[in-house]
């Protein structure tokens, strides 16, 4: 109790236990992030330095040849270029259709914006297991099974139910005088939505497009069922279903897994704050 | 003047609407129906009544999965929630206090970088670390601890150990930021208080960050169950249910009989129970926390 004439600083004095405590939570910090090192490190190496020198010890060569062969046998390209794609427009997509019905529910207040709300919700908990069988018959049925396509419609709508979830919260709180101010002088509805909802609403709306854009280069179990092509096959779907051929070598599969990882750990790198602060929004209401 | 014309507003939400019906009401009624015939994927459904349910409950494999389903539970929501509560309070309230939040944030994001990644590429990546012939039998044998080393994920003693790790280093970011964020509503002053008042760092803990965080708890832990529940990505890359079935999980089951059995109505059946488990967990959760507010 006789603490409390010190200082702030003189509270919190950094002692042998804070360091032991930072020194520890340090070293977890390395452990979660050492086999992104280890596909790094390993990626590079020529085969002959692994077998000679093992997994972790620092690379003795620089050799990219496991990268490059990698990269064109499973065709890298077109697999970064069908992620970006297909999240691409997911994103966009959810995120337009996710602000249409928002405005419809948190402005427009329609009739029985709590029965949508709550079909919305439960929506959101739908295991895509339970779909995903349907969902495949259905594109095979109208033709779009094994294309983009359908995965970015199926995606854009799974997306915006959350995206619907979220917006109509945070326009139920929009503040009402704007709106009135605006239809005061004569704009529509849909005016309203473009030139004062809209510009508003824009760093949420981002907010949400990095995580559509992110969730969806992630997705594994659609698109594998649905994009049986090489063509049309996502970098995740690409490496879920790697053959032996890359897997068994030990240098291949740690290129495999670096070019794999890469993409993300960029976006990881652009969005951090974004990701590690804006997750939260609208998770808890 | 608002009132006079509501029917406007239905035209913003006419194309969610019919997006959502197509690709999520349709297809959700469709798989029920589909768990009440036999039905191969082509030509006319057979209705057969309760037949796969009565099947689903004498399926060994079917229980065997859902056990596991428990195990993941363990180690996609318990184990990940108990130790990013931990972690963010740790972050919070100790080494942001001592070493600035530079350093906090610092580390959050170490944590959370796992999260991000693709579930496939961890698959693959953790695939070559414990293959027989892959980082940790090599480095082991390096060591001279030849006895330790054994095909990992090939042994069904050790397979699920491994896949539980690898979910245990996924998901522990997600929780981990969550409660971060959760705690920035927390006024570092009542912390303060606490301290000079005597308050001990675990009474810290149990009375401020755990009970401020409580509508977090909610979220994550009813996230992180349902996507255990449901489960398929890592478990499909990392052992595709084996050894011997010793890791296989409803989900995959339900995949191998969609797409490999072709048994579509016994597959339907598998996802009607993990959409049923799936809701009532909702539903107990959503209970406890209104009972609890």
């Amino acid at each position: 109790m006789g603490k409390k004439n010190h200082s702030d600083a003189g509270m919190h004095r950094i002692n042998l236990s804070a360091w032991l405590v930072v020194g520890l939570l340090g070293a977890s910090v390395l452990v979660t992030l050492y086999p992104f090192w280890l596909a790094a490190t390993n990626a590079v190496k020529s085969p002959a330095d692994y077998g000679a020198n093992g997994p972790i010890a620092l690379p003795q060569s620089f050799d990219l040849s496991g990268l490059l062969r990698f990269w064109h046998n499973v065709d890298f390209t077109l697999k970064l270029f069908n992620s970006a794609l297909i999240s691409g427009a997911v994103a966009a997509i959810a995120v337009l259709l996710s602000l249409l019905s928002a405005y419809a529910i948190g402005i427009g207040r329609i009739k029985g914006s709590r029965t949508v709300l709550f079909i919305v919700t439960m929506g959101m908990m739908v295991p895509q297991e339970s779909l995903v069988y349907p969902l495949y018959y259905i594109m095979k049925s109208v033709g779009l099974f094994d294309t983009r396509t359908s995965v970015i419609i199926i995606f854009a709508v799974l997306q915006s139910a959350y995206g619907t979830y979220l917006l109509s919260a945070v326009l139920s709180t929009f503040p009402r005088e704007l709106l009135e101010a605006a239809e005061i002088d004569g704009a529509s509805r849909f005016e309203v939505l473009v030139h004062v909802v809209t510009p508003l609403l824009r760093p949420t709306l981002m907010v949400l497009a990095t995580f559509f854009f992110i969730w969806t280069w992630n997705e594994f179990l659609l698109p594998l069922v649905l994009l049986i092509s090489n063509d049309n096959q996502t970098v995740s779907v690409a490496m879920g279903t790697l053959n032996t051929q890359y897997t068994s070598d030990p240098t291949t599969t740690a290129a495999a897994s670096l070019l794999g990882l890469a993409p993300t750990v960029l976006f990881f790198l652009i969005f951090q704050r974004t990701l590690t602060r804006g997750i939260a929004v609208g998770a808890v209401k | 003047m608002e009132a006079a014309k509501p029917s406007s507003y239905l035209l913003y939400i006419l194309p969610s609407a019919i997006g959502f019906v197509g690709i999520i009401i349709i297809p959700f009624i469709l798989n029920i129906a589909a768990s009440f015939t036999q039905w191969r994927g082509v030509g006319i459904p057979k209705f057969i009544g309760l037949a796969n349910y009565a099947r689903l409950l004498k399926d060994e494999l079917v229980w065997e999965g859902f056990y596991h389903s428990l195990i993941f539970i363990l180690s996609m929501a318990v184990i990940p929630t108990i130790l990013g509560l931990i972690l963010a309070a740790l972050l919070f309230d100790y080494v942001a206090a001592r070493f600035g939040k530079t350093t906090a944030s610092f580390f959050r994001a170490g944590f959370y970088l796992p999260q991000i990644l693709p579930l496939a590429v961890a698959g693959v990546l953790w695939g070559w670390i414990f293959s027989p012939i892959g980082v940790l039998n090599t480095t082991l044998k390096a060591w001279g601890l030849d006895f330790l080393a054994r095909n990992w994920l090939g042994d069904p003693g050790t397979a699920m150990l491994c896949v539980m790790f690898v979910m245990v280093w996924l998901q522990l970011g997600y929780s981990l930021v969550i409660f971060m964020s959760g705690l920035a509503r927390v006024d570092p002053a009542l912390y303060e208080a606490a301290e000079l008042d005597g308050a001990t760092w675990f009474e810290r803990f149990r009375y401020i960050t755990v009970h401020m965080l409580k509508p977090e708890l909610f979220v994550v832990g009813l996230t992180t169950t349902i996507a255990a529940l449901n489960v398929f990505a890592p478990v499909f890359v990392l052992t595709k249910g084996g050894p011997n079935n010793a890791t296989t999980v409803p989900s995959l089951l339900a995949y191998y009989h969609f797409f490999t059995t072709n048994r579509v109505g016994y597959g339907a059946t598998i996802t009607t129970m993990q959409t049923a488990l799936t809701m009532l967990l909702a539903y107990v959760f959503v209970r406890l926390q209104s009972r609890d507010q």
